[in-house]
């Protein structure tokens, strides 16, 4: 509706705010699932800890009426599905790819489950900053609210590249995803490193949930993800395991989500549903550019998926 | 020829599954407790509308059928070390195939037109995940994910076909695509309200069983998933083995899609996306990747799945509590894996499969 007045401009303009408000689930799930990787260890469940998320800052921010409560709520309920995923993929000869596909399956039953008497009512939003005051323009106005979490967001992913280049522990959690027994034998508990690294990524995808749901866009209901969560794996490859090119990864993606929409506020609607699709079809087409069956990739932890 | 050896990893591999289940059932039991519900209730209910009476046992039969062939999209390759989910999109493209199959045909005879349908199920179900087998193979792209982006892929392909170019315009509230001829669909096993995909379902099974177990290709498979540098070296075909297990696979959840198109909905629409390729995963695992034991579990979960109305009826629980069962029952599955070898000392027969998974 918005950008009906300005015409086609409107198509590049609600692409870029799309992308301002879309990337911060992906931001959120992207880091988690990189901390996680970085240990050597793939969390696939992130998508029913996205769910869960943004259930729980749903339901505890219209309980309470403190979004902020929510959002911190939707990080525990991130990391208890986190110590559950950390806790039996590390079982022996349990794989952690297969544990993740239950883990979907589980945290998006209980999301629904204990979600349910939540779809109605309505929670208070979490508040926006707004960066459009110098534009006249009422579409350039509502293009550059912005949330404070995504904000949050792109502070965490400088912090978490220093914290593995430069601090102690980030060396122990590449140490542990890279060789577990050169980690071992420098006295580090693989299992406690990994445990920790899961259960901090789920936080932070819980909180990614919880901008869904309070956010963007805003409200609760069981097709809120979309498989974000899942595709946050495709999108740590396509960054090389580096949080700030999870950063850039998740405006690309979040920029891919908007087109359908905004070709569909100028009346082409012909190719919606493909449009839609175009996440998913970026992040196949990156895998496979920038994959080979004769190394593994540059940046790869050398433990993951064994 | 049974041995010691065989013996106590029979017994193992009867034993543990069984366990996991009741485990899981005590687990679901303190969640419906924690819900409110009574769980004795709940289970009786579940028990009831399942296989309680002829008339609950052919709805779970009707839910089985779609079950054994997905689960077979994720059993097959897994004896190649492969972990492909990718189920749900197979189902939802073999669907459209059959469906499009159908309407171009349908003035040939009924007999025709049904095989052609599930020649369009099976040929369009395995090029899709036989696609993942060949960017796996020349590509070396993770299997899990690219057969995941897939699922979505597919499921925007049937929105983008049933909303657009294959719409029938009297489907107002739910886009569809225009219906397949009465004749032509798929009729009920006699004396019963099963349909025939319950028949495709076991006979699939059957050959795939057969196949892996007792063929060449299949030993040649199972080397390969064993150990794959040992299998190349021993001068196996792994290329072409990975994307013909990965065409068979998408070619039996494809026929699921089939079933689904041309002995229930009539037509292509949303329903095709119905998560019996979710489902299919569990089974697969909880069946431990064997065809056989997957007809079983499928019916089991299949009894699960269709006593999710009767839930939400008698004990007032949302339909999702049909999906935390399931996830409990996933992950107590996958941490028995862990116990295989563990209460015997030396008998560890059975082993979890390692997976070649690599990103």
């Amino acid at each position: 509706m918005e950008t009906q007045a300005l015409g086609w401009w409107g198509v590049p303009l609600a692409i870029a705010a799309g992308t301002l408000r879309g990337s911060a689930p992906f931001l959120f799930v992207s880091l988690g699932e990189c901390l996680t990787e970085k240990s050597g260890k793939i969390n696939l469940g992130l998508e029913g800890t996205l769910l869960t998320g943004a259930m729980s800052a749903y339901a505890i921010a219209y309980l309470t009426g403190s979004p902020w409560l929510g959002v911190i709520m939707a990080g525990v309920a991130g990391m208890m599905l986190g110590v559950i995923h950390g806790w039996l993929s590390q079982q022996p000869r349990v794989n952690d790819v297969a544990v993740g596909i239950a883990m979907i399956i589980f945290g998006s039953g209980i999301a629904f489950f204990l979600g349910k008497p939540f779809i109605q009512p309505s929670a208070p939003p979490l508040p926006a900053l707004q960066f459009g005051t110098w534009s006249n323009l009422p579409q350039v106005q509502s293009a550059l609210q912005i949330s404070p979490l995504f904000l949050l967001g792109i502070a965490i992913a400088p912090l978490m590249q220093w914290f593995f280049r430069s601090t102690r522990w980030g060396l122990y959690i590449r140490a542990v995803g890279d060789s577990p027994d050169a980690a071992k034998a420098m006295g580090i508990s693989i299992f406690k490193v990994r445990m920790l690294c899961i259960i901090a990524g789920s936080f932070l995808a819980g909180i990614g949930g919880a901008y869904l749901s309070l956010y963007y866009p805003g409200s609760w209901n069981e097709r809120i993800s979309g498989g974000q969560g899942l595709m946050a794996v495709a999108l740590v490859i396509f960054a090389r395991w580096r949080p700030m090119q999870c950063l850039y990864a998740s405006l690309l993606f979040g920029g891919a989500q908007a087109i359908g929409p905004a070709l569909q506020s100028v009346g082409v609607d012909s190719y919606y549903y493909l449009f839609n699709a175009s996440p998913y079809i970026l992040t196949l087409l990156i895998m496979i550019f920038t994959c080979s069956p004769k190394r593994t990739l540059n940046g790869a932890p050398g433990a993951l998926g064994q | 020829m049974i041995n010691r050896h065989n013996w106590r990893s029979t017994v193992e591999a009867i034993c543990i599954p069984l366990a996991a289940l009741l485990f899981s059932l005590l687990l679901f039991g303190i969640f419906c407790a924690l819900a409110g519900a009574d769980p004795f209730g709940v289970y009786a209910s579940i028990y009831r509308s399942a296989f309680g009476s002829w008339r609950a046992f052919q709805n779970t039969l009707l839910r089985a059928a779609p079950l054994m062939l997905s689960s077979l999209c994720t059993a097959l390759p897994a004896r190649l070390g492969l972990i492909i989910i990718g189920n749900e999109g197979a189902i939802v493209v073999g669907g459209l195939g059959a469906v499009a199959a159908g309407l171009t045909l349908s003035t040939a005879p009924p007999t025709v037109v049904q095989i052609a349908m599930a020649i369009a199920g099976i040929i369009c179900g395995g090029l899709w995940i036989g696609a993942v087998g060949a960017l796996r193979h020349y590509r070396g792209v993770n299997e899990t994910i690219s057969s995941l982006l897939l699922n979505y892929i597919a499921i925007a392909l049937l929105n983008h076909l049933v909303g657009g170019p294959m719409r029938d315009p009297s489907s107002l509230n739910k886009p569809s695509s225009y219906p397949i001829a009465q004749i032509n669909m798929l009729g009920d096993i006699p004396g019963t309200r099963v349909h025939y995909g319950l028949i495709y379902g076991l006979i699939a099974c059957a050959i795939a069983y057969f196949l892996i177990q007792r063929t060449t290709f299949g030993f040649a498979a199972r080397v390969a998933g064993g150990n794959i540098r040992a299998a190349r070296i021993a001068g196996l075909p792994v290329g072409k083995l990975t994307m013909m297990i990965c065409f068979l696979a998408g070619s039996s959840a494809g026929l699921a899609g089939m079933v689904e198109v041309a002995a229930v909905h009539g037509r292509a629409n949303e329903s095709l996306n119905a998560n019996y390729g979710y489902s299919g995963i569990l089974v697969a695992f909880i069946a431990r990747h064997n065809p056989l034991a997957a007809t079983l579990v499928a019916i089991l979960l299949g009894g699960i799945l269709a006593s999710g109305g009767s839930l939400q009826r008698s004990h007032d629980l949302p339909d999702a509590t049909v999906l935390v069962f399931q996830g409990l029952v996933f992950l107590v599955v996958l941490f028995s894996e862990s116990l295989y070898g563990r209460f015997f000392k030396e008998g560890s027969g059975v082993r979890g499969r390692e997976s070649a998974v690599t990103v």
